[in-house]
């Protein structure tokens, strides 16, 4: 094979002419079809012919192919002998008849040796390199449109020599392409298109190089054009030097494109197929998509969505040239596109095995019907899946059709597709079940048209777009439709359907609760507090919790304290002014927030130490006043003292050492006044201790056994006191007084701690006196008043910390308990003196009686 | 991360099997074979009681020291196994059982089709797409 070098532009035209042919995509013509037709459309002349014989005896060889050629040849109309010889000579001389095929290289040569025929070169294997500036060889037949499209193209986009428009079969839209090309205006939209052609002819005559007349575009256009473009776009791909040119052609089907519908249609009429039966473009679809052409937008340039485009234009495209006259199996559309025709027979065809066009047919009904088409079970089987939208295993008109129509195509030949194509989507069905099952088909049919465009849509997109909404409903739609459906478009709108935020399921950010009093709460309690407890000012509550739920009775002031805490606690908090708050507040968690904050309104305060005065106080005071008064006479001074006691506290703090005296009054002391009891059993402590120790030196010289003995040692204080209360008065006076002042001192040390010395003081204070009026009852008084107001003192001190607090409320817990013994053993030894007492007051009597007869005489 | 999808029909032939081509298959095919006697045992002992979804779901049929092999029997007594790799991160137990879904309604639609003849082998491309999407989504 003799190397062939070609310009750049016959490089182009060559391998343009290459992928027309190329039917198969095997990168080699079969010496039939469509290089048949390009050889044809050559139209040498016969003497190149006999000159060429003549010239080149040698390289007539005879072969099989060449026979068949020649009977090829015969079998075309319009041949001439001649033409045929050359046709075989330039088949030998490129060696497909060598190959049996046209190889790329053999085809570039017999293209070139065809222009230098054309040219009226003689042929020879020398020519084909010698020869410059040899002419792109001209085909004429039938595809002078493409020539005339190509031509303008080339006219175009190249402005040197026009070259007659290869063998593109493109023609009849091309022409007006080219016209339009040429022309720029979209003209030419009503005119048919060989009429089209013929306008543009002349434009391409003007050109250096003579076109053929324009055959008519109803001849049946070689097979092709979706291969062609196919092949067209993958050399483009390739080759860069072939931009120009490509983007030519490119932007030609770009304009096909745009119009899609006319571009679909318009493809499906050039593109005849390569099996055998091609199907003569129908003037109405040239009307049509001459009609769609016009409006041709911008050329983009190629892209690759435009190569997608491009794909999805030759599988819709020749949709068109379905036969309208053939609407047997053979209609069948390489763009996937149902034009009516075929829609209407496939109507036909549903009605015979289901009358009713909304009904469904059944699987093994269509299974039937499909399996007559004789293809392969898996091929109808792939084709029941892509046509069965809605998997329901039955099929509706639309699936029907669409089932219909690939069964077709693949009959004719064509693969099917991994997806449906969406002019086959069973949309229509979706929007309206019943009614519109024609109207859909007609809808399909005429979608083509006035469809506009866009990258990955079909033309049939916008109905598609409608059954979106609906189609979503069922997951099993929706699943089988993107995976069918390639086009994001509509996915992205199916979203932004359902896409809209519901601000009902917005996710809130959460509002979070309060488990602890607010400050609102809080100022709630406060104010509550504050105005139920007038008296008691925030700072002194602050202080007093403490003290109160030590001294009076603990769990209610515990929990009134717990709320005022919590209240000052929170109210504070805020103001973050005293250490003392967060004490307070951690008391009040510590013991019972949820009491606190059921606290809210402070329960009224827990009666204060005063009532259990109140309860036990005049009375008992006057008794221990008065009973002392009887038997002890010399104690009047004593007697004076008490009243001086100050008498808040007095009563409470009295009654303990009080209710000693009295059997009824035991339980007392034990009983409800449990911190009252303490508090002056805690208040004695600390004077017992000192008392004791006279007392016991007292107790020890008269009775130390008098007393019902106790273990405690304060019981033996107490029987020291009673044995030693009758002796030393003075020294008890003494004592009451140095216990006075003592107690004083812890009043005073106490009264510092505010509210709550008084109570202890008084106690202490009536204790001390009553121990002076008594010298046994009283010395104990306020020994028992003085110890306990030691307790109490000793309350003060305590600290008010949370922990503190614990501490001291238990270990006031101790001390009254041992106050309590120590109270108990002086109630058992003031009653013991009682009798005493009694016992004296009885020998008294009797002696005032044995002295009265004296008096009396 | 499924390595092996294979679909047995009722009478434990297999309809379809499908092992990632990078390790050996036919290691595949005989550990789908051997679990087939896991899932009977299973399916024996679940009982003849009611069939619902649970009871479809097999759940790990076996672990070996590099896979696990999940089970899944549909009413009409076909098994689908799925053989997942290990050493990927262990798919929780929803995943494989949405696996087993998403098999389970590609087979019906297999099924649906009247071109199939029920116990011919699965050459459905949708099947196919959809278990190449489960292998190459898990490794």
């Amino acid at each position: 094979m003799e190397s062939l070098t070609l310009s750049d532009v016959e490089q182009k035209y060559y391998s343009e002419l290459f992928v027309y042919c190329d039917t198969d995509n095997t990168k080699k013509v079969a010496s039939n079809g469509r290089v048949l037709d390009l050889f044809r459309a050559a139209q040498l002349p016969s003497e190149v012919v006999l000159q060429w014989k003549n010239c080149n005896p040698s390289l007539v060889r005879k072969s099989t192919l060449g026979t068949v050629l020649m009977l090829q040849c015969h079998v075309v109309t319009g041949l001439c002998i001649h033409f045929q010889s050359i046709l075989m000579e330039i088949t030998e001389l490129c060696g497909a008849t060598r190959l049996g095929h046209f190889g790329r290289s053999q085809f570039y040569i017999a293209l070139k040796l065809i222009a230098i025929a054309q040219s009226g070169l003689p042929l020879r294997v020398e020519s084909l390199n010698s020869v410059k500036d040899l002419p792109l060889p001209r085909f004429v037949v039938g595809k002078n449109e493409a020539e005339a499209r190509h031509a303008a193209l080339y006219q175009d986009a190249d402005s040197q020599g026009l070259y007659p428009a290869p063998g593109t079969a493109l023609i009849p839209r091309p022409p007006g392409r080219g016209h339009q090309n040429k022309k720029g205006p979209p003209s030419s939209t009503s005119l048919p298109a060989h009429e089209v052609i013929q306008p543009l002819a002349p434009s391409i005559e003007a050109q250096p190089e003579p076109t053929s007349p324009v055959i008519s575009p109803h001849q049946s256009p070689p097979t092709s054009p979706h291969s062609w473009r196919k092949h067209k776009r993958q050399h483009s791909g390739g080759n860069a030097d072939r931009q120009q040119v490509v983007a030519a052609t490119g932007a030609v089907w770009t304009q096909f494109r745009e119009p899609q519908t006319g571009p679909v249609t318009g493809d499906g009429m050039w593109s005849s197929h390569s099996p055998p039966p091609p199907l003569p473009p129908s003037q109405e679809s040239w009307v049509s998509f001459t009609a769609d052409t016009p409006p041709s937008s911008t050329l983009p340039a190629m892209h690759p969505s435009s190569v997608q485009e491009s794909t999805t234009i030759r599988t819709v495209a020749s949709a068109a040239t379905t036969n309208e006259i053939q609407r047997q199996s053979s209609g069948y559309d390489d763009p996937w596109k149902i034009t009516d025709e075929q829609r209407q027979y496939y109507i036909n065809q549903f009605k015979t095995i289901q009358p009713d066009l909304t009904g469904l047919i059944p699987g093994s009904a269509a299974k039937e019907f499909f399996t007559k088409s004789k293809l392969p079970i898996l091929e109808l089987s792939h084709i029941w899946e892509l046509s069965d939208f809605d998997k329901d295993g039955a099929l509706t008109l639309d699936e029907f059709c669409a089932a219909f129509h690939l069964v077709v195509a693949r009959k004719n030949g064509y693969d099917l597709p991994e997806k449906l194509p969406e002019s086959l989507m069973p949309k229509l069905i979706d929007l309206d079940d019943s009614a519109e099952v024609p109207e859909p088909a007609a809808e399909v049919g005429y979608s083509a048209s006035p469809v506009e465009v866009t990258p990955n849509k079909s033309p049939s997109m916008p109905s598609l777009n409608q059954a979106w909404p609906e189609m979503n409903q069922s997951n099993e739609q929706w699943e089988t439709f993107s995976e069918r459906s390639s086009s994001s478009q509509t996915l992205t709108q199916f979203d932004s359907n359902i896409a809209p935020a519901d601000p009902d399921t917005a996710i809130v950010h959460p509002v979070p609760i309060r488990m602890t009093p607010s400050k609102i709460h809080m100022q709630e309690m406060e104010l509550k507090r504050t105005g139920s407890d007038h008296n008691h000012p925030t700072s002194p509550l602050l202080a007093k919790p403490p003290e109160l739920s030590e001294e009076t009775k603990l769990p209610p002031s515990m929990k009134f304290v717990a709320a005022n805490t919590v209240g000052d606690g929170y109210s504070s908090s805020d103001s973050f002014t005293s250490d003392q708050e967060p004490i307070t507040r951690q008391r009040s968690q510590s013991g019972a927030s949820p009491d606190a904050l059921k606290a809210v309104a402070p329960p009224p305060p827990p009666p204060r130490p005063q009532q259990s005065h109140s309860r036990s106080s005049s009375l008992d005071m006057n008794r221990t006043f008065a009973a002392p008064a009887a038997p002890g006479q010399p104690q009047p001074s004593a007697i004076a003292f008490p009243p001086a006691v100050p008498p808040r506290p007095l009563p409470t703090q009295s009654s303990v050492p009080l209710t000693g005296h009295r059997v009824e009054a035991e339980g007392v002391p034990a009983g409800g006044a449990g911190l009252t009891t303490t508090s002056p059993q805690q208040i004695p402590q600390q004077p017992n201790f000192a008392d004791f120790s006279q007392f016991q030196a007292f107790a020890a010289s008269e009775q130390p056994s008098s007393l019902p003995d106790i273990d405690k040692h304060s019981e033996a204080g107490q029987a020291d006191k009673i044995s030693e209360g009758a002796g030393p008065l003075r020294a008890v006076k003494s004592d009451g007084p140095a216990d006075e002042r003592t107690s004083a001192t812890v009043n005073s040390a106490k009264g510092s701690s505010g509210p709550l010395a008084p109570p202890p003081k008084p106690v202490r204070r009536r204790l001390k006196s009553e121990d002076e009026l008594r010298p046994e009852d009283e010395q104990i008084g306020p020994q028992k008043a003085g110890a306990i107001a030691a307790p109490l003192t000793s309350q003060p001190s305590i600290p008010r910390s949370i922990g503190k607090d614990k501490k001291a409320i238990q270990a006031s817990i101790r001390r009254n308990k041992e106050t309590n013994t120590v109270l108990a053993r002086l109630n058992s030894e003031l009653q013991q003196q009682l009798k005493d007492l009694l016992e004296e007051r009885i020998s008294l009597e009797v002696q005032l009686e044995q002295l009265r007869p004296f008096s009396h005489l | 991360m499924a390595v092996c999808i294979a679909v047995i029909a009722k009478e434990n032939y297999p309809l379809y099997i499908r092992s990632v081509p990078s390790q050996n298959e036919l290691k595949f095919h005989y550990t789908v074979h051997t679990s087939l006697d896991v899932v009977e045992e299973k399916v024996s002992a679940v009982g003849k009681s009611l069939a619902d979804q649970r009871e479809l779901y097999l759940g790990l049929l076996y672990p070996t020291e590099d896979y696990k092999v999940y089970g899944y029997v549909t009413n009409s007594k076909v098994k689908f196994v799925i053989v997942v790799d290990s050493s990927n991160t262990s798919l929780r137990d929803n995943e494989i059982r949405s696996m087993f879904r998403k098999l389970h309604n590609s087979f019906t639609d297999v099924m649906c089709n009247p071109f199939y003849n029920p116990g011919d082998p699965i050459q459905s491309k949708a099947f196919n797409g959809i278990v190449s999407g489960m292998m190459v989504q898990t490794g």
